[in-house]
């Protein structure tokens, strides 16, 4: 079992594509409730982290603890089933699919359909934008809008936790603001999210504890408040740890 | 005018029937990147099943559910048995799989039942002509027609209103993320092989009626239209595969009708002439997407 209060916790997490090892030794927790960010440059291995939680790559070493039960090497569709998703980075909203059949098919894993469509009537009051353009084409919307709905999308599966992948990435500044306004409305409403970030500003002023990785490893970790003041996080990210 | 109607109701007809092909074949690519070599095998199937049936006394109507069951049938335990082992290799294991797949079949099909047709008895009433309006239209045209258009409708529904229709829609966009929706990668694999082994079924009946007899090599060339069709419409578009089969029928019947006679032991080529032309012009396909790139 688990510590107690951690939704989620990867333990000792490696990740390997072939040779290359794009993960070494990763462990975090998120407790419930919680926005939890984590940062690295680019090429750190932060989406690899994402990617095998969710049984998208696969786990070379480690365990993910989700709910108390050891998840590794578990097909996505069973992830998302237990009630963890991902928003993956770079959005992948079906844009061939209209938003109403976007939103429809996040909730795929839900039995019950009424509380299915109440999710979607709850997200499209959250996103007035999105029911506004319900019947037209997702590859119609703007980024921020794709971002929008890729984030209502993986809601639809009412998940107990959120795994955010560069919600920022690619989108104008007051856009990003509007995201992460969105992000901490729906930890409000009782979602715990594990946020992985460039933004790092951004990141630590939402987030309530933060780890930093680089090259493969986690190298900084602690409550977002102290990461926030210190020279740390930007020394980490040079690699001089 | 008349022959001219006549000839676009055989158009017609024989473009449903590739078009039906063409779907099955752009489903099972769209979500698995598998162009299927087999696929022809499971028109063979459905023919070997009928001949069968009908000498078991099985009746004909019966008969043709049972050669469109046993298609369908064969086209999930195709994936099942020969595809989902190699579906984390590469494209070419794949491809090299689905021809393994279809010389299997042939082998079998030669050598436990014969190298030689078989007659499958096509009943009195659809070799007749319909009278509409001083035009004789052949039953059998109009029963493809039919069919083509109610299958077309059905799949239409399904692919747009069911979960799992638009999750295969999905699929065909962006596999792992339709799987993080939650949705059964193995679900809709097997759904896409399944309505493919349909459809294969209901072409597979459309052209035995026409040619009265099945062999071991009868999915070949129809299978090769097919795929033809698929790529002109554009790999992996889904109504690109449907109008990339009436297309490619059209030329034909054209050709067949209005080439002088001299000219018609080259109509396969000039045929061919033409898809190039077509694709020379727009090479994703009539209904592909620029950007699609496997």
């Amino acid at each position: 079992m688990s510590e107690q209060g951690n939704l989620l916790a990867i333990e000792g997490l490696a990740v390997r594509y072939g040779a290359i090892e794009a993960v070494r030794n990763a462990s975090l927790e998120v407790r419930e409730g919680e926005i939890v960010t984590l940062l690295g440059a680019n090429g750190a291995g932060k989406s690899s982290i994402l990617n095998a939680v969710m049984g998208l790559v696969p786990v070379a070493e480690g365990r993910v603890v989700f709910e108390g039960q050891d998840v590794a090497g578990q097909p996505p569709e069973r992830i998302v089933r237990r009630g963890m998703t991902l928003c993956p980075e770079g959005r992948h909203v079906f844009s061939n699919l209209t938003i109403a059949e976007n939103l429809k098919i996040g909730a795929a894993s839900r039995r019950d359909k009424s509380e299915a469509a109440a999710t979607q009537a709850d997200m499209l009051a959250l996103f007035p934008i999105l029911d506004e353009r319900r019947d037209q084409l997702a590859g119609t919307l703007s980024g921020g809008e794709q971002q929008m709905l890729a984030i209502a999308r993986a809601m639809m599966s009412q998940p107990k936790i959120v795994l955010l992948d560069e919600p920022s990435l690619g989108l104008a500044p007051q856009i990003v603001d509007t995201i992460f306004e969105l992000i901490v409305r729906l930890r409000d409403r009782g979602a715990t999210i594990l946020l992985v970030e460039q933004n790092v500003d951004l990141a630590l002023e939402i987030a309530d504890r933060g780890y930093v990785l680089a090259t493969g490893d986690i190298v900084l970790s602690g409550p977002a408040a102290d990461l926030r003041g210190s020279g740390d996080v930007e020394r980490a990210y040079m690699g001089s740890h | 005018m008349e022959i001219f109607v006549q000839q676009f109701i055989n158009a017609l007809a024989l473009g449903g029937t590739y078009a039906l092909l063409a779907l099955g074949l752009a489903m099972v690519f769209s979500v698995l990147g598998l162009i299927n070599f087999a696929h022809g095998e499971l028109m063979t199937i459905t023919g070997y099943a009928m001949f069968f049936a009908i000498a078991a006394g099985i009746p004909f109507p019966i008969a043709v559910i049972l050669g469109i069951a046993a298609a369908t049938l064969a086209a999930i335990l195709m994936e099942r048995i020969a595809f989902r082992p190699v579906r984390d290799a590469n494209t070419a294991t794949m491809l090299l799989t689905s021809f393994a797949v279809s010389t299997i079949l042939h082998m079998l099909f030669q050598n436990l039942i014969s190298a030689r047709p078989k007659a499958i008895p096509v009943p009195d009433w659809m070799i007749g002509a319909i009278n509409l309006g001083g035009l004789s239209i052949g039953v059998i045209q109009v029963m493809s027609i039919t069919a083509t258009t109610l299958l077309l409708l059905a799949l239409t529904v399904f692919l747009r209103r069911s979960i799992l229709g638009i999750a295969m829609r999905a699929a065909s966009l962006d596999f792992p993320v339709t799987r993080l929706m939650g949705i059964n990668a193995n679900a809709v694999i097997a759904t896409a092989f399944g309505i493919s082994g349909l459809l294969a079924g209901v072409a597979g009946v459309l052209w035995l009626a026409q040619r009265g007899s099945v062999d071991p090599l009868m999915g070949f060339l129809p299978v090769l239209k097919a795929f033809i069709a698929v790529v002109l419409g554009g790999l992996g578009s889904l109504p690109g595969a449907v109008l990339g089969g009436f297309v490619l029928a059209f030329i034909e019947v054209s050709l067949r009708a209005f080439l002088p006679d001299d000219w018609l032991p080259f109509r396969e080529s000039i045929t061919l002439t033409l898809v190039i032309i077509l694709l020379l012009v727009r090479p994703e396909g009539l209904l592909g997407r620029k950007d699609a790139v496997r």
